[in-house]
């Protein structure tokens, strides 16, 4: 039975998720050098195009379709018989097409977070392949065994309510790879980038806070109390995250700044994001609270030590803050939130930690074999990185022949 | 003393910084500029139409050095904004009159330092 | 027994809410001078971490638990007892987290908003002990008295469909003592101005966008009552922001982006608390009173008394905000809303006596407290930066960042 409330709850989900993709072109667009910024927003643009027609072709038969073990399969190949009924084992109070959009959005962004490790070096061409394929295979096989009909982990019974393992911490796996083998940007030890316009990286995160509210509490797939639930402690989170970030800057820099505050939030929301409909409101301020330390560690102090050039922490923030989401799940899950859940650590059954953290190790392991192989793919044929002299005059004009701002007039 | 212009291409700045300083030449100002040269302009394309001949974006740079420093200026900055091909700028050099630290008022060549 | 569409209704518009913070972010970001853009971007966001911990942890009990007369004590600490049953006081159709999230949105935009005032010069430590103390000692109960079950305005029967006196007086009284207290910028003869009015038209946009859920949302349901109220809203905006122009046009020659912008907020921030108990055409006339009256404050009454109220919070919010509290007690019909009562002109003058004295009372009550609180604060901190800081800009000297890189 379709359900006018639920579906307009999906539908309207659907357009705050596709909204965080733009949101997060501003959020990492802010952050490169005036010079690259066109590079970051053509990527995180180009996303949603590709992206939005594997998804329809192929990608949601492979992630959604009953499971054949591996990935699911291309019997709804072209969204073959994915009509307007409901499909009852994801959502059953509305139309089949309208959870396959909302999850469309899942899958652009996921990729779109990798952007922030190779930002300012990649060639566009070898962009779009590698994001075509990653998409493909890793984050299709993936999605489909945490979330699909018959998936592996599902069937184990691990927790990632709106997509821990399935987005961060694969995105920031694969983008701790990518960065490696792509090497730092030229130049990175006389010359530290600062953010050209750090009121973009805010605007990026008002929006990506704003959309972050259809992810999470869209996650319900209803517009019922689980809804509200993950809506609350989506944005407790986030707050706790951000004024946690400012404090640690504060104790150990002087000053608070903007772009803690902003690393902050997008941290908190990650670490709430597996977490959303199984723990309440104190557990998510706690798993906030900690998102902020154990990032702002990864991002100066890890990330400097060993020395790989992850340009926008994309792996700092959404892969670490997306491993400690996952734990805390295990952690402070409750049956009193979400029958439909399983109780954490702290409410009697430290099973579920385990079951987390295989579905994190399985999900790292996974990931960075396959980003590996699929990137050493694409070097060979089309060769991922720009040339020195490309770098250093930017990406705008070399793969764009465009440029953001004028100087005169 | 002497003050030097030098125009270059912006992605030399960081090369012509680290060879300044190399020669212990710390003092110096940036700006960015467009201007007509000789190569022609890098085409960009707005919505699909090409617009060629455009001004060049450039980096302006400007040093007062005393008279014995002016050599080394002149080669740091070739060295570190040389490639070879049309565009690489120009350096200018000319008389300086006075030079006065406005903390100080100190006057000459002490102030250029 | 919860409804869906309403829950749905209000989750939404609770969201729509939360991108008004960053929304006005931009709208007073882009209104300062460079160097100090970060810092009101800063504040902005602060606020909304801060505000939704306090929230949750007991601004949301001290505002709405059933309490003494002054605020709602402490029996919902830490959402206790606050869960997904409605508590039909509030809303008996939406969870009752639903109306706690919703209305933690109006106390994190409301001290915010303040924030207009003293831009450009006040330190950061000491913004955020003022905020969280003005949150819990002047939002709060101010909150409870208006909205809040037993609550003494509310039981006198006084009209704030969206919180033109809990959110744009309470406010905008804060924002002009504030102003005075803390003193003019350094350098005002040389009139800073907006050094990227394109941010404050996003801002604006976002404010506009947002401000259906603000009021829309206030009916707490999908109902004629909440389609009226988006109606309202919608109008007053575009009529406030018309007239505005055509008043610069009449007096300085030319209608400016500024101005037709400033217009817009006016009309929004006065159309509040009336746009759940006024029709469509009443909405008009609020707009064009708004824009009048704001237009005024800015340009006439401000530079007479001469006090910094550097990005207009009281000329706009503050005047918008009790204009538009006593308009609706001329203008609201129960023909519109039944639940509400009429106004002046339906034949019930005694509504805007009603009004005017909450009116009264909120202006009193925040103008003590917001003082007493910011010498408390400038005792202990210091509110005001350094001269040196001041000149230099807050985003080096409090953040130790700046917004813009000039090359690459």
């Amino acid at each position: 039975m379709v359900n006018a409330g639920d579906t307009a709850w999906i539908l309207i989900s659907s357009a705050l998720v596709l909204l965080m993709t733009p949101g997060l072109a501003f959020f990492y667009g802010g952050m490169v050098r005036r010079k690259n910024v066109l590079s970051v927003l053509m990527q995180c643009f180009i996303i949603m195009c590709v992206l939005s027609l594997q998804w329809v072709l192929v990608g949601y038969s492979l992630s959604f379709a009953p499971s054949k073990g591996f990935w699911g399969g291309l019997q709804w190949f072209g969204l073959n018989g994915v009509g307007l009924e409901p499909y009852a084992d994801y959502a059953g109070t509305i139309p089949h097409q309208a959870f396959m959009i909302f999850q469309a959005m899942f899958a652009i962004i996921t990729p779109a977070l990798i952007i922030g490790a190779f930002a300012e070096r990649m060639k566009f061409s070898a962009f779009l392949v590698f994001t075509l394929l990653w998409a493909t295979f890793v984050y299709d096989p993936l999605c489909n065994w945490v979330w699909g009909m018959g998936g592996w982990l599902r069937n184990l019974g691990a927790l990632d309510f709106a997509g821990g393992t399935v987005v961060h911490i694969n995105a920031g796996i694969a983008a701790l790879v990518t960065a490696i083998v792509l090497g730092r940007r030229n130049n990175l030890e006389k010359n530290v980038p600062t953010p050209h316009n750090l009121p973009f990286v805010v605007l990026g995160t008002g929006l990506l806070w704003f959309g972050w509210f259809g992810f999470n509490a869209g996650s319900a797939l209803a517009a019922n109390g689980l809804a509200v639930n993950a809506f609350v402690v989506t944005n407790t989170a986030a707050a706790a995250a951000g004024l946690s970030w400012a404090l640690i800057e504060w104790l150990r820099n002087g000053k608070p700044t903007v772009f803690g505050v902003c690393s902050g939030v997008v941290a908190g929301l990650v670490a709430i994001t597996p977490a959303a409909g199984f723990v309440s409101v104190i557990p998510a301020i706690i798993i906030g609270l900690l998102v902020s330390v154990i990032c702002f560690i990864a991002v100066t102090v890890i990330k400097p030590l060993f020395g790989y050039d992850d340009s926008l922490d994309a792996f700092g923030v959404h892969c670490v803050g997306g491993i400690w989401g996952a734990l805390a799940t295990g952690l402070f899950a409750s049956k009193l939130v979400n029958p439909a859940g399983a109780n954490g650590v702290f409410f009697g059954n430290p099973k579920q930690f385990f079951i987390q953290l295989l579905a994190v190790g399985v999900t790292i392991v996974y990931t960075a074999v396959a980003t590996f192989v699929i990137y050493k793919l694409v070097d060979i044929f089309v060769g991922v990185r720009v040339d020195e002299k490309s770098e250093a005059i930017g990406l705008d004009l070399t793969q764009h022949r465009e440029r953001a701002y004028t100087i005169l007039e | 003393m002497k003050l030097v212009i030098a125009i270059i291409q912006p992605y030399k700045l960081e090369e012509v910084k680290e060879e300044l300083y190399n020669v212990e030449v710390n003092l110096i100002t940036v700006s960015e500029v467009l201007g007509h040269g000789r190569q022609k302009g890098v085409t960009e394309v707005y919505r699909g139409s090409k617009e060629t001949g455009n001004l060049l974006r450039k980096i302006r740079l400007e040093i007062a050095v005393n008279d014995n420093y002016l050599e080394p200026t002149i080669k740091a900055i070739v060295k570190g904004a040389k490639t070879g091909e049309t565009g690489d700028g120009k350096i200018f050099v000319l008389d300086l009159k006075e030079c006065i630290r406005i903390r100080t008022e100190e006057r000459g060549t002490t102030a250029i330092g | 027994m919860i409804n869906q569409a309403d829950t749905l209704f209000v989750l939404l518009s609770a969201a729509f809410v939360m991108l008004m913070t960053p929304g006005l972010a931009f709208f007073y970001g882009g209104m300062v001078r460079r160097k100090n853009i970060l810092s009101v971007l800063m504040q902005c966001f602060v606020a909304l971490c801060l505000l939704s911990l306090q929230w949750i942890l007991f601004g949301y009990s001290l505002s709405f638990a059933p309490g003494n007369g002054f605020w709602g004590g402490f029996s919902w600490f830490g959402l206790n007892g606050v869960g997904s049953t409605p508590y039909a006081g509030y809303s008996a159709t939406i969870p009752h987290q639903a109306f706690m999230v919703f209305q933690m949105m109006f106390a994190v935009i409301t001290p915010a908003l303040i924030i207009g005032a003293f831009a450009e010069r006040m330190k950061f430590s000491a913004f955020l002990v003022f905020t969280l103390l003005w949150a819990t000692f002047v939002y709060d109960p101010l909150c409870h008295w208006v909205w809040g079950e037993g609550g003494w305005l509310r039981n006198l029967g006084v009209l704030d469909f969206a919180g033109g006196i809990v959110v744009h007086t309470s406010a905008g009284i804060a924002a002009l003592v504030t102003t005075i207290v803390i003193g003019k910028r350094k350098n005002l003869e040389h009139s800073p101005s907006p050094h990227n009015l394109p941010f404050v038209v996003l801002g604006t946009a976002l404010l506009w966008f947002g401000w259906y859920g603000f009021n829309a949302g206030s009916a707490l349901a999908v109902n004629g009552i909440a389609v009226n109220a988006f109606i309202t809203t919608n109008t007053a905006a575009a009529a406030a922001g018309l007239s505005w122009a055509f008043l610069e046009w009449i007096r300085n020659g030319k209608p400016t982006v500024f101005g037709i912008v400033t217009g817009s907020i006016a009309g929004l921030a006065t159309i509040t608390p009336a746009s759940g108990f006024v029709s469509p055409v009443s909405a008009i006339l609020i707009g064009i009173a708004a824009s009048i009256v704001c237009f005024i404050a800015v340009a006439v009454t401000k530079p007479r008394f001469g006090y910094d109220d550097s990005l207009d919070a009281f000329g706009v919010h503050g005047v918008g905000g009790i204009l538009g509290t006593l308009l609706t007690g001329v203008l609201a019909s129960k023909a519109i809303n039944p639940l509400g009562a009429n106004g002046l002109f339906y034949g019930n003058p005694k509504q805007l006596l009603i009004q005017l004295l909450a009116v009264a009372v909120a202006v009193t009550y925040t103008f003590l407290v917001t003082f007493g609180i910011y010498k408390l604060v400038d005792v202990f901190f210091r509110m005001r930066v350094s001269e040196k800081d001041e000149l230099v800009g807050l985003d080096l000297t409090q953040h130790r960042e700046r917004a813009y890189t000039i090359l690459e």
